[in-house]
């Protein structure tokens, strides 16, 4: 892959050399290099904090190295700023799309224009953009109407009429269904085969796999790989990114239980309803069983928030019976702000679980014991129970919410019940493993698990049985990858329509 | 909350005093600038605030109570993620209704002393319950409704004075004079000193004990902090421990009013307040909301207060420049506060990228 080895081969079109990154207490990035040949799609692998988002926010003007140099074809460039990467054709998506709700696609699009605000001219930009890239977009259509996937196109298409000949997009496929990736990763292959680059930041080895032509993988801050996609095996990459001491296999899917218990959770023929007034769950029907992990396999805004959050006692439902445990661990999606005081202590974390109930007196005494233990038995790496949740990196925070989601608490046993959506969002492959596990555990011990993940994948490899939701409306599918997937797509709706009940 | 207010005290109180030092200096050239003699000033201010145990008492702590009150009844909202900025008009409806009270009751004593100031707590929260229910129904914000109700009970005040509530001879606006026996006594040999203080302290105190150890105070703190999460992980009812807050802080500022006519002017007028509700705002947040230092930010407020009276009094510094510096003390309350908060996120994003990077 190394273009220079050729004297006809083109300038590379973006080449970041040695570049030394520290923060305050911490090193960043040490002598990371990475070359970026013209007309590909260039992978970037490594866990969470291994540092490839802070090399792409050195290429993006957002961060300074203190040393090293970064070159776009072939000339030396000082970013002192984002306008100055853009000026020079570089853009990026962020991992956390960065759009005003309330805007337009095309004003959000004009947005960080200068001079008079023409938005019929931006329209008529967004259509051309639409006719030449085949992005369903509507121009004139609300970015809050809009599906995650479609707030992340606008993203890209802000980009591409800055005329972005280099792409970077952060974790992009994070957020999107199964078939949403899949439409992603071919539109970044036609885009890189008009001779341009995209760089994808992923720690999906499957995405990278599909799509890129070289793969660079980054490990504590360092390039530990580096080498054409086709030359690389899974293996390889593994080893690469966790280092040789950690392999991690999703146990086989035969290992599951087929035994369950008593039914736990059980909705009859519910309708939920959501703020807006739009029925989001229609005649739902579903058991979970005792030691059981239900999957839901659905696409963004199936229905499957509105169901989980019914089924855990957090949304009230609109017909039906519903029949819930007391006491409903629920992990929701959003855990920085639906699950955590960031400015609060862990103890007060921890304390929140059944806040709503409690009478009398805090037992402060008895929940920071409580919380020691759940920072011990779950391997939350904290100072203590004193140390603000904001502090704490993603996979300890989440691995705090499910402690406490799980356990039992001053005052109330564990519950019979675990609800978790997307529990292993944004978490590295170490955390992910130790959520899993968690799970396992739990319906181990009796509890009933109901899952809802985006990632098929995970679904499958965690779940003793999967339900699909499509429009609000649920079916029971056998445990296999293509009719889940159809499902999923209310392609199958016909063939399947048997009622999402368990014998 | 608990730990988090506390993590960052000890820089804070540099920023403080080092904003206060600027502030002393740039108030001693304006006065210098304007002809009049900073040292005139400062002696003034010094004589009419802290310089003798007559200031300290009937012109400091007098000062300091009702704003101990409205502090209090402040923090209670903002802990709770109520943006009460009301507090004045809650007052002023307190004190109105504790006039009433104590004017139209026929005994006196302490019973009655009671009945006049649980009128003007009652009707405090009613005033701040008028915004509760605008924003539990139609979502109005509280910013606004608090304020623009400051305005309306202001006007309500002025109405009664020279209405229903004004003195027989109609000649000035205000009410009759309350009885001796329904004022508040006053401690001996602490000039005008009033038992309202111990009142105002053991509010604070039982405050403080309520955010730290009871499942209430822990509540309100949270959905103050994130009501989604409190919702969604402590299935706490927010509406109803906000309407909680806004009746609690409302209590509180009219139980200032109500104190003030009883313990101070015994006479309801218009400007009962000079704006103790608003001070009572930087009050608060210069003590980060914890009740023991609203303790010491109201004495320090209500010092300023008496020291700017005095400077008037006795230096001939005219009230617009008294005025000038206690506007120029709140920007330097605002000012640090938001130095503080910034460095209190910079620490925050420093650790974060530490996290994310190693």
């Amino acid at each position: 892959m190394t273009g220079s080895t050729f004297d006809l081969a083109p300038p590379l079109a973006l080449e970041l050399s040695h570049i030394t990154k520290h923060y305050a207490r911490t090193t960043a990035l040490t002598d990371a290099s990475l070359r970026v040949r013209a007309g590909t799609v260039h992978a970037i692998l490594g866990e969470n904090g291994a540092g490839k988002t802070t090399l792409m926010r050195v290429a993006y003007g957002l961060s300074r190295a203190d040393s090293g140099e970064v070159r776009v074809r072939g000339e030396r460039v000082h970013f002192a700023t984002p306008a100055d990467a853009i000026a020079a054709g570089i853009g990026m998506v962020h991992q956390h799309l960065t759009l005003v709700p309330a805007m337009t696609v095309a004003e959000n699009i004009a947005l960080g224009g200068r001079g008079l605000l023409r938005t019929t001219e931006m329209v008529r930009r967004v259509e051309e953009l639409t006719a030449r890239t085949g992005f369903a977009l509507d121009p004139r259509a609300r970015i809050e109407d809009l599906s995650v996937g479609a707030q992340q196109r606008v993203e890209i298409a802000k980009a591409l009429t800055r005329n972005a000949a280099i792409l970077i997009l952060d974790e992009p496929t994070a957020v999107l269904a199964p078939a949403e990736t899949d439409n992603l990763l071919r539109w970044l292959r036609a885009y890189a085969e008009e001779g341009r680059s995209a760089l994808l930041i992923t720690h999906k080895l499957r995405d990278a796999l599909a799509v890129a032509d070289d793969i660079t993988v980054l490990r504590a801050g360092r390039v530990v790989f580096s080498g054409a996609a086709a030359a690389s095996t899974i293996p390889q990459l593994t080893s690469a990114m966790l280092g040789a001491t950690f392999t991690y296999t999703p146990p086989p899917a035969a290992h599951r239980s087929a035994q369950s218990g008593l039914p736990v959770l059980g909705a009859e023929d519910i309708s939920v309803v959501d703020s807006t007034g739009r029925t989001r769950v229609r005649a739902a029907t579903l058991v979970v069983r005792a030691g059981e992990r239900v999957g839901i396999a659905a696409i963004e805004g199936a229905g499957q928030r509105e169901l989980l959050r019914a089924l855990s006692g957090r949304m009230p439902i609109a017909s039906g019976r519903l029949t819930i445990p007391a006491v409903v661990g629920f992990v929701p999606e959003d855990r920085y702000g639906d699950a955590l005081l960031p400015d609060g202590s862990l103890v007060e974390n921890v304390a929140l679980r059944g806040a709503g109930h409690r009478r009398g007196l805090m037992p402060w005494a008895g929940l920071r014991a409580l919380t020691s233990r759940l920072l011990a038995h779950h391997d939350v790496r904290a100072r203590n129970g004193a140390q603000v949740a904001r502090t704490l990196s993603g996979g300890n925070q989440q691995k705090l919410v499910l402690a406490r989601e799980m356990g039992a608490t001053t005052d109330q046993p564990s519950p019979l019940a675990i609800v978790v959506e997307n529990p292993t969002r944004g978490l590295d492959v170490h955390a992910t493993a130790a959520v899993h596990d968690r799970l396992r555990e739990a319906s181990a011990n009796g509890a009933a698990v109901l899952v809802y993940s985006s990632d098929l994948d995970e679904l499958l490899a965690i779940t003793t049985r999967v339900v699909v939701m499509f429009d609000g409306v649920l079916t029971e599918v056998a445990t296999d990858r293509r009719l889940i997937g159809e499902g999923m797509l209310g392609l199958n709706a016909a063939a399947t329509a048997t009622p999402a009940v368990t014998p | 909350m608990i730990a988090s207010f506390t993590s960052s005290r000890g820089r804070s109180a540099w920023v403080v005093l080092l904003a206060f030092g600027i502030l002393a200096i740039a108030i001693g050239a304006m006065l210098f600038l304007g002809g009049y003699s900073p040292q005139a000033a400062a002696t003034a201010l010094w004589h009419g605030s802290l310089g003798s145990w007559y200031s300290i008492t009937s012109a400091t702590l007098v000062r300091a109570v009702p704003l101990m009150l409205t502090g209090c009844a402040v923090a209670v909202a903002f802990r709770g993620g109520v943006f009460n900025i009301g507090a004045e008009g809650q007052l002023l409806v307190g004190a109105a209704a504790a006039a009433a009270t104590a004017l139209s009751l026929p005994s006196g004593g302490a019973f009655t002393i009671c009945v006049a100031l649980v009128a003007g707590a009652l009707a405090g929260g009613a005033w701040a319950a008028i915004a509760a229910l605008l924003r539990a129904r139609f979502g109005v914000l509280e910013v606004i409704s608090t304020i623009m109700l400051n305005f309306v009970a202001l006007h309500g005040v002025s109405y009664l004075v020279r209405g229903s509530l004004q003195e027989p001879t109609r000649i000035y606006p205000q009410s009759s004079t309350i009885a001796d026996a329904l004022q508040l006594p006053r401690f001996p040999g602490a000039g005008r000193l009033h038992v309202g203080l111990i009142l105002a302290l053991i509010l604070l105190a039982a405050c403080g004990w309520i955010f730290r150890f009871t499942a209430s105070g822990f509540r309100l703190q949270s959905v103050g902090q994130s009501p989604s999460a409190a919702a969604t992980a402590g299935l706490v009812d927010i509406r109803s421990v906000t309407v909680m807050a806004f009746l609690s802080s409302g209590a509180l500022a009219g139980l200032a009013g109500a104190v003030e006519v009883l313990g101070v002017t015994y006479a309801l007028y218009e400007n009962i307040s000079p704006g103790y509700g608003y001070t009572a705002i930087a009050v608060a947040l210069l003590a980060d909301l914890d009740p023991w230092r609203i303790v010491a930010s109201a004495t320090l407020f209500g010092a300023l207060e008496a020291g700017g009276a005095a400077m008037q009094r006795d230096a001939n510094i005219p009230s617009s420049f008294v005025s000038m510096i206690e506007a120029l003390l709140l920007l330097a309350v605002v000012g640090t506060q938001t130095v503080r908060r910034r460095s209190r996120i910079d620490g925050i994003a420093e650790s974060d990228g530490a996290v994310t990077a190693t």
